[in-house]
């Protein structure tokens, strides 16, 4: 990888928004919304990792979703490689989907239970007429090495393996079509420990050889900065932090940042006893009625008047670490 | 010396299905000593459910305990009727599953179900069950607990849930609570709420813990002592400080090592165990971990190591561990400080 690529942004959002409407009332015409991603930016740069970390409900998911357009775009823009995906037509989309791939979570359900292995992996290939015959034969063994597996797994059913050779199977199934970017949608967290770090070493090896850039969205956030360059932390559908992995580590900004990293625990007793915590009181709101101004406030413990009144943005504070927080404005 | 409240001795639980007899958990021996919390730490398959599974006499069928003791204050457990066991589960050992919302009954309400325990365990009447219900929603944190008494599972979160079948498990003051991986379901910070709340509850209420997670990061934060399992045995024996330090078994050192340290300034690679636990309708016949351990030597194959003990309270079950063996270290400090 040269440097020159290292620089050239793949995928950039502009103000991304999807809502989910719930209809109330009697024939359904009170309508409210989930504002499950409420105007996110950011960009990923090509060759490079980017984790997006949150918990739950707080929209990581949805974006990796709407960016593969498995959900319709409510607001904003998706740009990848200078194309606009928001707005293209089903057909138009194909040569993208070609090259966005995507890794779920659960490797129980994303699997076709009727199908081979080497029928799942060659679907990708079917539908986008990249081989057929001999050719595609040979095409999925390599696949299936490439990811750990043998080609006599070809011919098996996905409930002849275990959670982590499924996960390889999801993988494989991704590369088959020679993909620039993969959206990996918690890929590990269904694995045990174990396995996990099987699963994320390959997925640097594929990295590295086959030049690919990952949107790698997890709760798990030892992993994340494990795997990441950059990091954006979410919370109730809007980015609150932006920064390289190290700095965001070393130095978070955002107070909800620095809750989320020290709630995480320690495997080190010692560490563990002496370290001094920021519990965080009650639950995440509900999306569908969210905190005016800043969506931290019912919970930060620096809470200022300024912060119901307006919403913070992102400020960049040197160096792409970007944090919106009106402590910053001080 | 402290007292001991539970002492299992060559428990050995199988399941019977129409494939063969799984054996889950093959001779396994641990104690809990008043007001400790005793981590054990597995994978998915190691036998750490079924185990505390055996403890609350809770297997379904086709599961059966074949051997062994479990004495709970000199009471052999093992032996009890299923009428007996009622007395003891819920009042003198409690348990709080992994996921909140399947474990409440979704159509009591959260002060129904905190009543029932105390009703029928301490002849209480409603008015004073209503009274130590709401009592015990205060000591868990829930806010108002006078007004939220009477909500139903379904309005609360799952933080609260887990609160709520905290509050269930301790009405009756139990000798031990067993916590089934507690916080599994449950994001980063409310995790940090309900381990603060274990360990501050452990104190007040006086309850030894049994801590089951597959997270070593949550058992160094709670536990004082560890058992590490492995294919229905287990591997190894020890104070955290012992396990995390100077860990002697090599699946332990494995597991340390395949976790990625937030603390740590540079990038390591992970280092993973290769292959996957072994089947436990044919365990094999040396040590279970054999198939994957980097260190395997002929008579790991052919047969299931003994304990050795490496200190006062340290055990592993590792034939590198015997005096004829090659030494060989099994990796630096289990945990490589800054």
């Amino acid at each position: 990888m040269t440097n020159i690529q290292k620089n050239d942004v793949l995928l950039e959002l502009k103000n991304l928004k999807k809502y989910f409407p719930v209809r109330h009332g009697l024939l359904g015409t009170k309508v409210e919304h989930v504002k499950a991603v409420d105007g996110i930016s950011f960009e990923i740069k090509r060759g490079e990792t980017f984790g997006l970390v949150g918990e739950s409900g707080c929209g990581k998911s949805t974006t990796g979703r709407t960016i593969i357009r498995l959900y319709e775009v409510t607001e904003g823009e998706v740009v990848f490689d200078g194309t606009e995906l928001g707005r293209l037509t089903q057909k138009e989309l194909i040569p993208y989907r070609k090259r966005i791939q995507m890794i779920f979570q659960d490797p129980y359900a994303s699997l076709n239970s009727r199908m081979t292995v080497a029928d799942i992996v060659g679907e990708p290939m079917d539908i986008h007429n990249i081989a057929s015959g001999e050719d595609r034969q040979q095409k999925i063994y390599k696949l299936l090495e490439t990811v750990g597996l043998s080609k006599d797994h070809a011919s098996r059913y996905p409930h002849e393996f275990s959670g982590g050779q499924r996960q390889r199977i999801g993988i494989a199934r991704a590369l088959a079509v020679n993909p620039d970017f993969i959206i990996c949608d918690e890929p590990i967290s269904a694995l045990d420990v174990s396995i996990q770090a099987q699963v994320v070493n390959m997925l640097e090896d594929l990295q590295k050889e086959m030049g690919l850039t990952y949107l790698f969205i997890a709760h798990d956030l030892s992993m994340v900065k494990h795997i990441s360059d950059r990091i954006g932390v979410m919370y109730l559908g809007k980015l609150v932090e932006v920064a390289d992995a190290d700095k965001l580590y070393e130095d978070p900004n955002h107070p909800y940042t620095q809750a989320l990293l020290s709630a995480i625990p320690i495997p080190d007793p010692d560490i563990a006893k002496n370290n001094e915590r920021v519990i965080l009181e009650g639950d995440v709101p509900s999306p569908l009625n969210p905190p005016s101004g800043c969506r931290f406030r019912t919970r930060c413990q620096y809470v200022m008047d300024v912060c119901s009144k307006e919403e913070p943005t992102l400020i960049d504070l040197g160096g792409g670490h970007m944090s919106a927080c009106h402590l910053n404005n001080k | 010396m402290e007292k001991r409240v539970l002492d299992v001795k060559g428990l050995k639980t199988s399941f019977f299905t129409h494939l063969g007899e799984v054996q889950a958990v093959r001779g396994v021996d641990f104690h809990l000593d008043e007001g400790e919390a005793l981590g054990i730490v597995g994978e998915s398959g190691s036998g750490k459910s079924v185990t505390s599974m055996s403890v609350m006499k809770l297997l379904q069928y086709p599961g059966t305990i074949k051997e062994g003791e479990i004495l709970f204050r000199d009471m052999d457990l093992v032996k009890k009727t299923n009428k007996e066991m009622m007395l003891v589960r819920g009042n003198r050992i409690a348990m709080i599953f992994q996921d909140p919302m399947t474990s409440l009954n979704p159509v009591y309400s959260i002060g129904d179900q905190i009543m029932e325990v105390i009703i029928r365990h301490q002849q209480a009447s409603k008015q004073e069950a209503r009274e130590k219900a709401i009592e015990m929603l205060r000591l868990v944190g829930i806010p108002s607990p006078d007004k939220r008494i009477d909500n139903y599972p379904h309005e609360f979160s799952g933080g609260m849930r887990q609160r709520a079948m905290i509050a269930i498990a301790l009405a009756c003051q139990p000798d031990v609570l067993i916590a089934d991986e507690p916080t599994t379901a449950l994001d980063v910070t409310i995790q940090a709420q309900i381990l603060e709340l274990m360990k501050e509850l452990r104190e007040k209420v006086k309850t030894s813990i049994i801590l089951i997670t597959h997270d070593l990061g949550v058992v160094a934060d709670v536990c004082s002592r560890v058992v590490v399992m492995y294919g229905g045995l287990i591997m190894e024996e020890g104070t955290t400080e012992q396990i995390f330090y100077n860990p002697k078994h090599p699946y332990t050192m494995g597991l340390i090592k395949s976790i990625p340290r937030l603390d740590l300034a540079e990038k390591q690679r992970l280092i993973p165990i290769d292959g996957t636990p072994p089947d436990l309708l044919k365990p094999p016949a040396g040590c279970p971990f054999a198939a994957r351990c980097e260190f395997c030597m002929q008579i790991c194959l052919d047969q299931q190591p003994p304990y050795q003990s490496a200190e006062e309270g340290h055990r592993a079950m590792c034939w590198l561990m015997h005096p004829d063996a090659p030494k060989i270290d099994i990796g630096e400090r289990g945990v490589v400080r800054k």
